[in-house]
């Protein structure tokens, strides 16, 4: 089955962040869901649809062949799963990921920060620093797409001139 | 029976495997721009389960302190992951623009077309 119109790929991708949404939240991973509902299924679709509106919502067809992505993928997908088994088994509290940081989060968060959601006071207070990176990034990236999309509308303007003279 | 076990301890890795198999597979196969950037996302919300996922303790609850409760999942995982999508909306939006762009220049947001321009130019 092939979706040719780009407006159902993106409206299809906004219904796949939210079911991702869901997972989240089974995992418990409350905050996070609630992000990527908001911003996954909420930004990103507009984004999409916004792009739609600048370019074309159909898609070409193509003859490329399938078969040289199919082989890359599924024996990249043979390795991974090989490679799962090492793992810790799902949902033990005993996997070593347990054992390092994260109980001294849960036990001295409270006391030290005063914020009852773990998430919040290590986002905000221990780990401060990654979020100052990370709204640096999203800077960087801003300024990219105002950069990329003034200079579409600046020669758009000079072909209107041209146009009209 | 110990192929059963195995298959449940570790089922959520294995979607998570499928689903970034998956979005590899979009990003190379299809020559579509917007598709191929949703298969990017695809592969990235893989990656999201991939740390959520040895998170969970089964019987835990989400990191939010309760006297009511006593086991919870670990909240780092969250915080990174947090991190993660917002810089992923923000490279997706990089990643649009310059589609945006490519249309502008070449009229056509399709790989196979954009390559055949410039071996024309």
């Amino acid at each position: 089955m092939r979706q040719r119109s780009l407006f159902g790929v993106v409206i299809l991708s906004g219904v796949y962040s939210f079911l991702m949404a869901s997972v989240l939240i089974v995992l418990d991973a409350v905050d996070v869901a609630m992000t990527e509902a908001s911003v996954g299924a909420g930004v990103s679709t507009v984004l999409l649809l916004a792009t739609l509106h600048l370019t074309k919502t159909t898609e070409a067809t193509s003859f490329r062949g399938t078969m040289i992505p199919l082989f890359v993928a599924v024996v990249t997908g043979a390795a991974l799963i090989w490679s799962t088994f090492d793992l810790p088994p799902f949902g033990t509290a005993e996997a070593p990921i347990h054992k390092h940081v994260a109980p001294y989060y849960l036990e001295n968060s409270l006391r030290e920060t005063t914020v009852p959601n773990v998430v919040t006071s290590v986002l905000a207070d221990y780990r401060g620093y990654d979020t100052l990176g990370e709204t640096t990034v999203i800077f960087t990236a801003g300024i990219g797409v105002m950069l990329l999309l003034r200079g579409a509308r600046r020669r758009d303007r000079a072909a209107d001139v041209e146009g009209s003279s | 029976m110990q192929a059963f076990r195995l298959v449940v301890e570790y089922y959520n890795y294995f979607v998570t495997i499928f689903l970034m198999v998956a979005g590899l597979y979009v990003v190379i196969a299809r020559g579509n721009m917007i598709k191929k950037l949703v298969g990017l996302a695809i592969f990235q919300t893989s990656v999201y389960l991939l740390y959520i996922t040895p998170g969970k303790i089964l019987g835990g609850t989400a990191p939010i302190l309760d006297p009511a409760f006593k086991v919870y999942s670990n909240p780092l995982p969250h915080v990174l992951i947090l991190t993660a999508i917002v810089v992923g909306v923000a490279t997706l939006a990089l990643g649009l623009a310059l589609v945006a762009r490519i249309n502008e220049a070449y009229g056509s947001i399709e790989e196979d077309e954009t390559f055949e321009r410039d071996r024309e130019a």
